[in-house]
C-alpha cells in the first residue's frame, strides 16, 4: 500500500513536470482554460435570463446536476483522459511490456500513471456552481449536510465512468485503433448536463441502465437535495462496485489475448 | 537450481490474411480469413546461473516471440517455462523483481524529463529506499559513464547516451537476469563495445544470467561463450560458439604470398579459391585436410610468406541463416 501511494506521488509529480517542460505550452494552456472558465460562466448567465424549469426541477437544483456534470469533466480531463487514452499509444507503440514487466498493478499503473492540470478549473467551477445551486435554492438553502450527502454517490458516479471507460481502453488489445469508441462514450456523457427526468422514456431507460449516465450527475444531485431514495444509493453503490471488479477481470482477461506490437 | 528452463515451447499466431486492393479490403472487411503461424515449435534448453548466451537467428526467426514468453508478456501456446524457478506468465511480483528486458527499439523513459525523474519511479516500483537508490545510482553511472547525462531531457541525448541511461534504469533492481533484445541497434562502434563491457562487468559482479539478441556478431562473439540459434522458429543448435564455427565451416583460409604468379588451374588443387590478387592468394581449405595441403604447398610452389586463419564468422553465419541448417 505505502509503495503504491509512494509511486502515485511520484508519478503524478513528474507528469506535471513533463507538461511544464514546455513552457509557452503551458502557458497557452493556462489561458485556454481560464477561456473555457469565461464561456461557462457566459452559458450560466444565458440561462438566467429566461425563467427556466425542467421536470419539476427548478434552475437552482438543475444548477447541481450542471455542477456535478462539470466536476466530472474537470476530472475526466485531469485523471482519466490522460491516462486512459494513453492505452491505445501502449498497445500500438509495444510499451505496454514495460508496464507489464513491472511489478506493480499493471492497470494501476495504466489508470493513475499521468495527470493533468487541465481540468482543475472545470473542477473549480463546478464546485462554485453546487455551491450557487445550494445555497440559492428555493424555498430555504440547502444544509451543510447536504453537500456530504452529495460526495459519496458523486465518487461512486467517478467510479462508474472509470470503468466504463477503462473496459473500452481495454478493448485495444484486440482493436488497436478505439478512438471513436471513447469519442463515442464523451458523447453520450454529454446527456448527463440536464436532470434525467427530463429525456423521455426510452432514453431515461437507456441512460440509466444501459450507460450509467443518470448515476454520474442526477443521483448525486438527488442526494443533495433529499430526494434519493434509499434502493437508488444502494444501486449506486452495487453498480461502482461491480462494474469496477468487472473492469479488473476485464483486464485480466485482456491480458491473456495480448500478443504485444510487433517488434 | 537452473536459471531457465524451457520445454518443447511453442507459440503459434493467427494472423488475418488481406489480398491487396480495394476488393481486397472490403472482403477483408466483411470476412475474414485468417492463417495460423507457428513462430516457435517445440523448443527446450536449460541456462544455468552466470551464463551468458547468444540468441541466433535472422528476422522472424522467432528469437522476440520467444523472449517475451520467457519474460511473462505472452502466453505460450504450449510447453512450459520455468525462469527463476517462477512460471513467468503469472508475473508475480516476487519474479519481476528478478529479471529485466531491454528492447533496442523501445524506450521506457520518459521522453520529456531528465531520466532522473524516470529512475525514481522505477526505485519507487522496485521498492529501491533512498539511500541504497543513490548507491546504486552511482554504481551504474560510473560503470556506464553517464553520470553527466541523468540530469538532462531524455530527448536531448544522443542514442548511444539514451541506451545506457536505458540500460541504467533497466538495471537500478539489480536483476539476476538479463533478456536483452538487440540491445546496441543502432549504436556507433565506441557506443556498442562500451555497452559490451558494461554488460561483461556486470555479469562478473554480480553473476547474472543474460540471453542476449544482437544482430551485430561482434557482440555475439565478444560476450557469449555459447549460443542459440533458433531458424523458424526451430532450435538447430545449443552450444558453444566455436563449436558452431567448427561444425558449420570446417575450414581454414590459408593466405599465400608467392614469389611468382602461378596460374588458377594449378592452385585449385590444393582448395577452393578465394581470391588471386597478382602474388597473393586466398585459399579456402577443408580443416583435415590442412596440414597435408600446407606441406604440398610449401613443396610444390615458391612461398614467401603463408598464414592460416578461422574464417571469420559474419559470412559463415549469413551463410548458415541462408541454407539453413542441416543436422
Amino acid at each position: 500500500m505505502i509503495r503504491y501511494i509512494h509511486a502515485l506521488t511520484l508519478f503524478w509529480s513528474t507528469a506535471i513536470g513533463a507538461e511544464m517542460e514546455y513552457r509557452t505550452n503551458f502557458i497557452i494552456a493556462t489561458l485556454t482554460s481560464l477561456l473555457g472558465l469565461v464561456g461557462a460562466i457566459f452559458t450560466l448567465s444565458l440561462f438566467y435570463q429566461e425563467d427556466y424549469a425542467f421536470a419539476g426541477w427548478s434552475w437552482q437544483e438543475a444548477m447541481l446536476v450542471l455542477g456535478f456534470y462539470t466536476v466530472l469533466e474537470g476530472v475526466s480531463a485531469s485523471f482519466l483522459a490522460p491516462n486512459l487514452s494513453r492505452i491505445v499509444n501502449h498497445v500500438r507503440d509495444g510499451t505496454l511490456d514495460f508496464v507489464l514487466l513491472k511489478p506493480i498493478d499493471s492497470q494501476f499503473w495504466l489508470s493513475l500513471r499521468n495527470c493533468s492540470p487541465w481540468g482543475l478549473s472545470s473542477m473549480v467551477v463546478g464546485v462554485a456552481m453546487i455551491i450557487y445551486g445550494g445555497t440559492q435554492r428555493q424555498p430555504d438553502p440547502l444544509p451543510l449536510y447536504a453537500y456530504l450527502q452529495g460526495i459519496i454517490p458523486a465518487m461512486l458516479g467517478i467510479v462508474v465512468l472509470y470503468s466504463i471507460w477503462f473496459v473500452l481502453g481495454a478493448t485495444t488489445i484486440w482493436f488497436v485503433k478505439i478512438y471513436n469508441a471513447t469519442e463515442a462514450l464523451r458523447a453520450v456523457l454529454e446527456a448527463g448536463r440536464f436532470p434525467i427526468q427530463g429525456y423521455v422514456g426510452v432514453w431515461r431507460s437507456v441512460l440509466t441502465f444501459v450507460i450509467p449516465v443518470a448515476f454520474m450527475t442526477t443521483v448525486p444531485a438527488e442526494a443533495m437535495l433529499g430526494r434519493a431514495t434509499w434502493s437508488w444509493m444502494v444501486a449506486a453503490a452495487l453498480l461502482a462496485v461491480g462494474l469496477f471488479t468487472a473492469s479488473r477481470l476485464f483486464w485480466r482477461f485482456a491480458l491473456r489475448y495480448y500478443t504485444s506490437a510487433s517488434s | 537450481m537452473a536459471s531457465i528452463e524451457v520445454r518443447e515451447l511453442s507459440k503459434t499466431y493467427r494472423v488475418a490474411r488481406k489480398e491487396p486492393g480495394l476488393l481486397g479490403t472490403l472482403r477483408h472487411f466483411f470476412r475474414r480469413s485468417y492463417s495460423d503461424i507457428q513462430a516457435v515449435k517445440g523448443i527446450s534448453f536449460t541456462i544455468e546461473p552466470g551464463e551468458v548466451v547468444g540468441f541466433l537467428g535472422p528476422n522472424g526467426a522467432g528469437k522476440t516471440t520467444a523472449l517475451k514468453m520467457l519474460t511473462g508478456l505472452i502466453h505460450p501456446s504450449s510447453g512450459t517455462v520455468r525462469v527463476a524457478g517462477y512460471t513467468p506468465f503469472d508475473r508475480s511480483a516476487a519474479f519481476l523483481q528478478q529479471i529485466t528486458l531491454v528492447m533496442g527499439q523501445k524506450q521506457q523513459l520518459i521522453w520529456d524529463l531528465p531520466a532522473l525523474d524516470s529512475m525514481r519511479i522505477n526505485a519507487a516500483v522496485y521498492r529501491i529506499d533512498r539511500s541504497e537508490f543513490q548507491a546504486r545510482l552511482e554504481e551504474l553511472s560510473s560503470m556506464l559513464g553517464v553520470a553527466d547525462h541523468l540530469r538532462q531531457p531524455v530527448r536531448k541525448l544522443s542514442l548511444g547516451e539514451r541506451m545506457k541511461v536505458e540500460l541504467m534504469a533497466a538495471l537500478l533492481h539489480r536483476p539476476s537476469i538479463l533478456f536483452l533484445d538487440e540491445p546496441t541497434l543502432g549504436l556507433d562502434v565506441n557506443a556498442q563495445s562500451a555497452v559490451r563491457e558494461f554488460l561483461r562487468q556486470y555479469n562478473a559482479r554480480y553473476n547474472a544470467t543474460i540471453l542476449l539478441t544482437s544482430h551485430y556478431m561482434a557482440d555475439i562473439t565478444a560476450l557469449c561463450r555459447r549460443v542459440l540459434v533458433i531458424h523458424h522458429g526451430k532450435l538447430m543448435y545449443d552450444g558453444k560458439l566455436d563449436h558452431l564455427v567448427e561444425r558449420f565451416a570446417p575450414y581454414r583460409e590459408v593466405t599465400l604470398e608467392l614469389n611468382q604468379g602461378v596460374s588458377e588451374e594449378v592452385l585449385s588443387q590444393y582448395g577452393e579459391i578465394e581470391s588471386v590478387e597478382g602474388c597473393e592468394v586466398r585459399l579456402i581449405v577443408r580443416r583435415e585436410n590442412l596440414t597435408p595441403t600446407v606441406v604440398r604447398l610449401l613443396r610444390d610452389l615458391d612461398v614467401q610468406d603463408l598464414t592460416v586463419a578461422e574464417p571469420p564468422i559474419e559470412p559463415i553465419i549469413g551463410r548458415l541463416f541462408e541454407q539453413g541448417i542441416e543436422s
